[in-house]
């Protein structure tokens, strides 16, 4: 491909970008509106992210929030990595059409049945081997994990299978054993695929309002809940103040990445020494 | 199999199984099971009692699912939302798919970007978004009303209306990246062929690219359709309480009535409608993953 755009082609994705980005711009203007009435124009104030930094039970949502999906991202990365790995590169197996249906299905599987799902897990669990105790952070980690896993997975062996294969059947055929070649082969290749899918992993956790919903616990409340809760009551422009902080925070984080990867693809690949 | 072999392939397999497989079989037999007010608020499916397991088969849940018209009322009102958001879903997204796929390279990574963007943002946070836009009082009314074009304001949210575009807003970079990837693949001297041969462009479109990106047309579908069926804060959101959406039905059965049985029967029927749709998702994507 790489023909011009033609006008029907621009127009149409001028209209898609305007129906993407008019309701996240409208929020943002509306943020900055004196007035609590969110849609008619009061004036320039700053009040509300004013009050968004005083509020003490946003803030310790977020903060939760924020400790939860740095977990989940970083073990889901681990797993999926490894889930990756046994798709792409191990061949068949035993009970392999089950593995990835197990991937693939938590990509599609509606959120209101994974969450119920796992309650009822962490509930069977409690009553037979007492573990967890309770539903709190610990639950709402690992069912992000559970479906963050896959995501991850999805991401890097995609990755996985653009690689070329020869680099680690080289190092393999001089003698270096498999952690090895994983370790200075494969992983420096696929780190920009763990890092995207680490942000991707971040992200969905920090985003989940129905699983966490089902399998949090007293004291343990995210701030998709909070923000749930506070707009059930109506519009406040408290929320299009957080929209704005949240919409700032992940157009830089995905633009930087977006820009990192960008680089590292135009640089020649070099490839690491092996010293054994 | 080796150590090493043996642990890379077992922690995801075992974490998998425990945390996605097993908890489908505890909805399953919960659902079998009576509410009760106890802790947890269900009965136990087997009990022992002079010096016997007796098994307590509870088929109450799914037969009053089947006779109180409200679960088969939401189902069928589910799929058809989640169906129509889908194919408005495709429409939308196969140009802007299209045009992607055959601008320049350094655009064309750009042009994506831009598409997927708005989903690292949050999801609650751009559902609320469209509240302030569909409302009475909101602005599209608001604008009209100034142009005089109408006198009352239209009611826009609360409808099903409000539904579709919640989805069709929020689902539709899940359909753009399979059908862009799918057209990316395209062997380009087809189409090439094709207009050698004197095919105009819209036949060539038709009867080479179209049936080309079935495979990303069904992946996106599923990818859209799926969820949107058990979707809950967009109904929740944008639906009011006249949009009956199968997803809500779960969750006040769930949060409001605590009926935890009848909510794991509501969630195995959903999963019984979707298995299609989740397998021959599950095919597209397998490839995707393996070859």
């Amino acid at each position: 491909m790489g023909k011009k755009v033609s006008s029907f082609g621009r127009t149409f994705l001028t209209l898609g970008f305007i129906f993407l980005y008019l309701p996240i711009l409208i929020l943002i203007i509306f943020s900055f509106n004196e007035s609590k009435l969110v849609t008619v124009w009061g004036g320039f104030s700053t009040k509300w992210y004013g009050e968004l930094l005083h509020d003490k039970q946003m803030l310790g949502a977020a903060w939760m929030s924020f400790k939860i999906a740095f977990l989940a991202a970083s073990s889901a990365v681990v797993i999926g990595t490894m889930a990756s790995i046994v798709m792409v590169r191990m061949g068949k197996f035993k009970g392999r059409v089950a593995f990835t249906s197990m991937i693939t299905a938590p990509l599609v599987m509606p959120e209101v049945i994974t969450g119920l799902s796992l309650l009822l897990l962490f509930v069977a669990m409690a009553q037979t081997i007492g573990w967890p105790a309770g539903r709190g952070m610990l639950t709402i980690l690992i069912a992000h994990v559970t479906f963050c896993t896959a995501f991850v997975a999805v991401v890097v062996s995609s990755r996985l299978r653009e690689m070329d294969a020869s680099l680690e059947e080289a190092a393999r055929d001089l003698g270096a054993p498999p952690w090895k070649v994983f370790f200075l082969i494969t992983l420096p290749i696929i780190a920009p695929a763990l890092i995207s899918g680490w942000l991707l992993a971040f992200t969905l956790s920090l985003d989940d309002l129905v699983i966490a919903s089902f399998v949090s616990g007293p004291g343990s409340t995210t701030l998709p809940m909070v923000v749930y809760s506070s707009v059930r009551l109506g519009i406040s422009p408290k929320i299009n103040a957080l929209a704005t902080i949240i919409v700032l925070l992940a157009s830089t984080g995905v633009l930087t990445a977006w820009w990192l990867a960008r680089k590292v693809e135009t640089q020649s690949v070099k490839l690491p020494t092996i010293n054994s | 199999m080796s150590w090493g072999r043996r642990s890379v392939i077992g922690v995801p397999y075992v974490w998998l199984t425990l945390f996605f497989l097993v908890p489908f079989v505890i909805v399953f037999k919960i659902s079998f099971s009576e509410m009760a007010y106890a802790i947890p608020p269900y009965t136990q499916l087997m009990t022992w009692a002079d010096q016997q397991w007796t098994l307590n088969l509870n088929l109450g849940n799914y037969y009053y699912l089947f006779t109180d018209d409200l679960y088969i009322r939401a189902y069928l009102s589910s799929i058809r939302i989640a169906g129509i958001s889908t194919i408005i879903c495709l429409l939308v997204a196969y140009p802007i798919a299209y045009a992607i796929a055959r601008a320049e390279p350094a655009t064309r990574n750009a042009l994506l970007m831009l598409v997927i963007l708005p989903s690292w943002t949050s999801f609650l946070i751009r559902i609320y978004a469209w509240v302030g836009i569909l409302k009475n009082n909101g602005l599209i009314n608001n604008f009209l009303m100034w142009l005089g074009i109408i006198d009352q304001p239209i009611a826009m949210l609360n409808t099903e209306f409000a539904v579709y575009i919640g989805i069709v807003y929020a689902y539709l970079p899940f359909m753009v990246l399979p059908l862009y990837t799918n057209l990316m693949k395209l062997d380009h001297s087809l189409l090439e062929a094709a207009s050698d041969l004197g095919a105009p462009p819209w036949k060539v479109f038709f009867t080479v690219t179209l049936p080309l990106s079935k495979a990303g047309m069904v992946a996106g579908s599923m990818l859209v359709f799926i969820p949107a069926v058990g979707e809950f804060v967009i109904p929740d959101m944008l639906g009011g309480a006249e949009t009956l959406m199968i997803g809500k039905v779960l969750w006040q059965e769930f949060f409001n009535n605590r009926d935890w049985p009848v909510a794991s029967a509501v969630a195995i029927v959903m999963l019984l409608l979707l298995l299609l749709p989740i397998i021959l998702f599950h095919r597209y994507q397998a490839r995707e993953l393996e070859n």
